[in-house]
């Protein structure tokens, strides 16, 4: 992480404070998204930076970008209308666990099949912080929430395998813990030519934590740390030394040509039937 | 006006075609009866013009691509039937607060809930003005001929860049799914509205300033401006606000940029009303069965008129007064259990009797049933 690093080159500064509860991670998880911007080098009238509904999808606004600050859950349908239509823009997207993979879900899955080149972050805090603490889809089985005061019984979903699944061409997790990972993963999905997804953890200690045993910041933090294998490193560990551990880093590449360049095909295909 | 060719075109085409006279470059869209033929076309036009067509993963989604796609630099338009016209909503309302120009098409069909999927109605009428939670401004459109149909998707595209706000097209499975004759205008025929621009293309930063119209000058993005968008309460730098003063200029400085200009929105037309004793308001393909009517009563020595909005929303309020005035009777038909008539009582109060003739079987309304009522 670079130590002198101008986030203010990069912020609309007159709009901070920001609203984000102390100790939440989504602030470093915002930075790790500055810092692989700017390690590539992007010019700032060509990225669109778009969100949904929920704590996450405050991100935007704080950033010097072209930003849009849409509906709950439909951040990625918005995206996929601004990279059509100007298919020489970076498109990024910021969005919560609920917000991707509740309202959103259907937008998510479909995203990473038509593989269009925008890469989503997912700020997960495995809860619905903006709302009051309520569980989400990625909350851990058996957590607290202010609706699931008896322990949730559902199962969350695997963001990262789901995006997988769903052919997403560059597919990753980090950790608010550890940003000089999650600086790189970031960079490298903006770099992918195709749907990219990054799945931050971030920490909650205001909702999640404070029902679950992290009620501090340094709480979830050393959650984050103790909880993840690197993806690597797992590939040499027997089931059981994996068991209740989450792999991080790189977890999937693939080449698949992207969806608005196929389009272009499309567009050539309907001319040249029209000049015969 | 120059003629380039002749077709014989069913509304859904008409539609299609006007939205590529219009200079239309966008379409999300997802399947629905009856609206289909829409998006069908679209996906063989559009290519063909340089333009880009999307089949979304949901109706939600094919609104919120229009919105995206609107905010960078397209014209775009959706086009969807009943339920997928509920389903847009939220997103419609976006557009609203966040002053996006986009058309939606509606082609009615009977509901509530899936209703029926290939037959007409006229039921959205009160959803099209007020579907969306909010005070919301909108323009709402319905023509009624397949060359109207041509024309005033036309319009509804440079009535939503000119004031950037959502306009919604009203056809229904009659006027979608008929066959006749249109010409189709030379391209440079053709006024075309694009959204006002900033004084600046770089460095703009009050996305949200108005102009004479009251109409804001947000640039479009990758233009060289950088700026925010959110359907939060927000002033004219277009970041959120919770000052009283700022939200409720914006709430109104919204409805004002509909309201002012309503003489540049709205449209209507007549037939045999100036001497009329009755005076039918009907509009849609319900207003093919009233002239029909008219025509069949004045052979008779009725004196009967028709009264046709063109544009539903803004109402044509002073027009309607103005064509009642006299008037012995007004008969309203419509498709449904009694929508418009309801904005036609609130105009006209209760000095004249309004007969309402209304039919939600899934048949048109007969000029026979429009003349047993007048």
């Amino acid at each position: 992480m670079a130590k002198n690093f101008d986030y203010a080159k990069y912020l609309r500064t007159q709009y901070i404070p920001h609203i984000w509860c102390p100790g939440c991670g989504h602030g470093i998880v915002l930075k790790a998204v500055l810092r692989a911007v700017d390690r590539l080098g992007l010019d700032k009238d060509k990225i669109a930076f778009v969100s949904g509904i929920g704590c996450s999808s405050r991100a935007v606004g704080y950033v010097d970008f072209n930003t849009l600050h849409t509906t709950h859950g439909r951040a990625l349908a918005f995206a996929t209308g601004i990279k059509i239509a100007r298919p020489d823009m970076h498109v990024i997207v910021a969005s919560g666990d609920g917000d991707a993979l509740a309202i959103g879900g259907n937008h998510f899955i479909h995203a990473c099949r038509r593989n269009i080149d925008i890469t989503l972050v997912v700020f997960n805090n495995y809860i619905y912080g903006m709302t009051g603490g309520q569980y989400s889809p990625t909350t851990p089985e058996g957590s607290y929430a202010s609706t699931s005061p008896y322990g949730s019984v559902e199962p969350p979903f695997d963001v990262c395998n789901l995006a997988i699944a769903a052919g997403a061409t560059y597919v990753a997790r980090g950790t608010a813990f550890n940003t000089v990972q999650l600086d790189k993963l970031v960079e490298k999905g903006i770099q992918n030519n195709g749907f990219s997804v990054v799945e931050a953890f971030s920490q909650c200690p205001t909702y999640y934590g404070r029902k679950n045993k992290q009620r501090t910041p340094v709480d979830g933090l050393k959650w984050q740390k103790e909880v993840v294998v690197p993806a690597a490193k797992a590939k040499d560990m027997n089931p059981e030394e994996l068991k209740g551990k989450i792999l991080v880093g790189e977890l999937h590449q693939a080449q698949r040509p992207e969806y608005t360049h196929l389009y272009n095909t499309v567009i050539e295909r309907a001319q040249s039937a029209d000049a015969e | 006006m120059k003629i380039k060719e002749v077709r014989f075109v069913s509304g859904n085409e008409a539609c299609a075609l006007g939205a590529i006279a219009a200079g239309c470059n966008f379409f999300g869209g997802y399947p629905i009866s009856p609206s289909s033929e829409i998006a069908e076309f679209l996906s063989e036009l559009l290519p063909r013009h340089n333009g880009r067509f999307i089949q979304m993963e949901d109706e939600i989604a094919a609104m919120g691509s229009i919105i995206g796609a609107a905010l960078a630099g397209a014209k775009a338009l959706t086009a969807t039937s009943g339920p997928g016209f509920s389903l847009k909503q939220e997103n419609l309302g976006f557009a609203c607060m966040a002053e996006v120009p986009c058309v939606i098409v509606n082609v009615m069909r009977g509901g509530p809930s899936t209703g029926a999927p290939t037959s007409p109605a006229q039921a959205d009428i009160l959803q099209s003005r007020w579907g969306t939670h909010g005070d919301h401004p909108i323009i709402v459109i319905a023509p009624t001929t397949i060359q109207e149909i041509f024309y005033e998707v036309i319009r509804a595209v440079n009535l939503s860049e000119r004031f950037r706000n959502p306009v919604i097209y009203l056809l229904d499975e009659i006027n979608g799914h008929m066959r006749e004759k249109i010409e189709i205008p030379e391209p440079g025929e053709i006024e075309l509205w694009h959204r006002p621009k900033p004084p600046q293309d770089k460095g703009w930063d009050k996305p949200y300033e108005r102009n004479e119209e009251g109409v804001p000058l947000t640039p479009d993005y990758g233009c060289g401006s950088r700026f925010h968008v959110t359907g939060l309460d927000h002033g004219v730098t277009g970041f959120p606000s919770g000052s009283a003063e700022v939200r409720q200029a914006l709430h109104h400085a919204l409805m004002a940029k509909i309201e002012n200009n309503k003489d540049k929105i709205i449209k209507y037309d007549t037939f045999e009303a100036d001497d009329a004793e009755t005076l039918i308001i009907a509009f849609g393909s319900t207003a093919r069965s009233a002239r029909r009517a008219v025509e069949l009563l004045r052979k008779d020595g009725k004196k009967v008129g028709l009264f046709r909005p063109i544009t539903l929303y803004p109402m044509a309020e002073e027009a309607i007064l103005k064509a009642a005035e006299g008037k012995k009777k007004i008969v309203v038909p419509e498709m449904n259990l009694g929508q418009y008539v309801l904005e036609i009582r609130r105009v006209l109060g209760r000095d004249i009797p309004i007969a309402q003739v209304n039919r939600t079987d899934g048949e048109p309304i007969t000029p026979d049933q429009i003349m047993a009522a007048v």
